[in-house]
């Protein structure tokens, strides 16, 4: 099995908070990987700092290695705008672009990275909206504002709009934890599909929902990687007493 | 009593409070409204928006010159002052570092308090001393106090912008100008706009600046290094006039300033109505 993702030794701050400890961590191609962990443990700074969003927050500094498909992504000729275009994110709130359409909001990376043929978006609009299971729901209102939707499928719209530029890895940020139980369900379905074509990494304070979606599980804890295993393992067989501690609910 | 009804009785007294102070804010705004519009009524006519200032003692005539002048005075220094103004404010707002943006915030309130009489002489020495009193001079003095209004408020309605629509678009792997320019702008077009409508309005209305690098001028346009007329100016000239004629030319002339700066922002407000 092929590693999408090869993190070494990666450390990050906010000022001279120092937020995620030494990781280090191989993720697998076509699957998806869970982080979990208490709050502030650093699982969201984790995933931004695989597509180098960590970085636009003033004062936040990253060191370390993340191996994309082999090549260092912090390597100083890397443009963290070509990056970026290869990983698609989704955010913990839904965050549609509020003056786009439905249609606008999917087609916005491509439009904006200079892609203007109607044939092409059409199709990559239509297609990016059934696999995030929303076509059936808004073809007929393509020309709405994206913000008019539910807050589920606003996200479901936000999962479209990152797989429209045809990214190689999906990072996805709580993205459930502003949605009501059915909503939830849908998009744990759609994450599941994802993983024939896509890698997918998931930030999520919600044990249950590693266990329901992920493959890989890893363990996040004030900044350190505790444990990081085969996803049935951590939840029927941790090694570490404090993954153990945290599944069973005693803290967090 | 029990609390409640002292309570309830402060809440009261609490509201009829501020619909007082509402009225009395509103009291000067339509007696100077409602004077302009009566006094000024009367003078407009065909020849009042189609003729030019007539001489002295002379019968009729209009204040089309001053229209034409004023118009052209604001959209030139327009053109001067919000480029530079919404560049400014995009700096601020998206690519300033904290240090440089707070001295550069600070000097630019700074700018926005200062007299227009002292950007009249600073447009003065600067330009009307080389080319003489002239549309270029004035549109430069009255560009830049149009440029901190436009300023502070672009950068108002930038950072209103929430952060979590500025992220989705630089997760896309959008370039950050790109970003800037087709995402965070087109959210924030509203508060702009107004901005721009602020520092127009207050500009059309300015007189001291005019006075010094353009002064009064009766004719019609005659060349952008020649003065033109202005409407604010010739409210004062007018005013003070004492030949009937003029004095009904002046109310005249405020009238049209205020629907000229109302019709100003209609048509911008209609512009960037939001779709949604």
């Amino acid at each position: 099995m092929l590693y999408k993702i090869e993190v070494e030794n990666l450390n990050a701050w906010f000022g001279s908070k120092h937020v995620l400890k030494n990781i280090n961590m191989k993720i697998k191609e076509k699957a998806v990987t869970a982080v979990i962990g208490p709050s502030g443990c650093g699982k969201t700074t984790f995933i931004r700092c695989l597509n180098r969003m960590h970085e636009i927050v003033p004062h936040a500094k990253v060191s370390g290695k993340v191996l994309f498909n082999g090549m260092d992504i912090y390597d100083e000729d890397v443009d963290p705008v070509q990056i970026r275009r290869k990983m698609g994110m989704v955010f913990q709130k839904p965050n549609p672009f509020p003056m786009m359409s439905i249609y606008d909001n999917v087609a916005a990376g491509l439009k904006l990275n200079g892609i203007r043929n109607k044939e092409k978006l059409d199709s990559i609009v239509e297609q990016s909206l059934k696999m995030a299971i929303l076509w059936d729901e808004v073809k007929d209102e393509l020309n709405k504002s994206g913000a008019s939707l539910s807050g589920g499928q606003q996200q479901r719209l936000c999962i479209a709009r990152a797989l429209a530029v045809q990214p190689e890895i999906i990072l996805m940020d709580e993205p459930c934890s502003a949605l009501d139980p059915m909503a939830t369900a849908k998009i744990e379905g759609l994450i599941r599909t994802l993983t024939a074509e896509y890698t997918v990494i998931i930030v999520t304070h919600n044990m249950q929902q590693a266990a329901r979606v992920s493959d890989y599980t890893a363990f996040l804890y004030l900044g350190e990687l505790v444990e990081y295993e085969a996803t049935t393992n951590i939840f029927e067989n941790p090694k570490s007493e404090l993954t153990e501690k945290y599944i069973t609910g005693e803290f967090g | 009593m029990n609390n409640y009804v002292v309570r309830k009785i402060k809440d009261r007294l609490m509201l009829i409070f501020i619909f007082l102070a509402l009225v009395v804010a509103l009291i000067p705004l339509f007696s100077i409204l409602g004077e302009v519009i009566i006094n000024g009524s009367s003078s407009v006519s065909i020849d009042f928006l189609t003729q030019p200032t007539p001489t002295v003692g002379e019968a009729g005539g209009g204040v089309a010159n001053a229209i034409q002048g004023t118009l052209l005075t604001i959209g030139l220094s327009s053109l001067i002052g919000v480029p530079i103004g919404l560049m400014s404010g995009i700096f601020l707002s998206e690519y300033g570092g904290a240090k440089l943006s707070t001295s550069v915030r600070f000097f630019n309130d700074v700018l926005a308090g200062f007299p227009s009489i002292v950007v009249g002489i600073f447009g003065y020495t600067l330009i009307v001393l080389s080319i003489g009193f002239s549309v270029i001079a004035a549109a430069f003095a009255l560009a830049i106090i149009m440029i901190p209004i436009v300023t502070r408020t672009t950068e108002e309605a930038l950072k209103l912008v929430p952060a979590t629509v500025r992220e989705a678009a630089i997760a896309l792997g959008v370039p950050q100008w790109k970003t800037t320019v087709s995402v965070i702008l087109s959210n924030a077009k509203k508060g702009i706009a107004t901005g721009i409508l602020l520092a127009l309005a207050r500009v059309a209305g300015e007189s001291a600046p005019v006075l010094v690098t353009m002064g009064y001028w009766r004719w019609w346009f005659a060349g952008l290094d020649k003065p033109v007329a202005n409407l604010a100016l010739d409210i004062y000239t007018f005013a003070i006039s004492p030949f009937e004629n003029w004095r009904a030319l002046g109310w005249g002339s405020a009238l049209i300033l205020v629907l000229l700066i109302l019709g100003i922002s209609m048509v911008v407000r209609l512009f960037t109505r939001e779709k949604y």
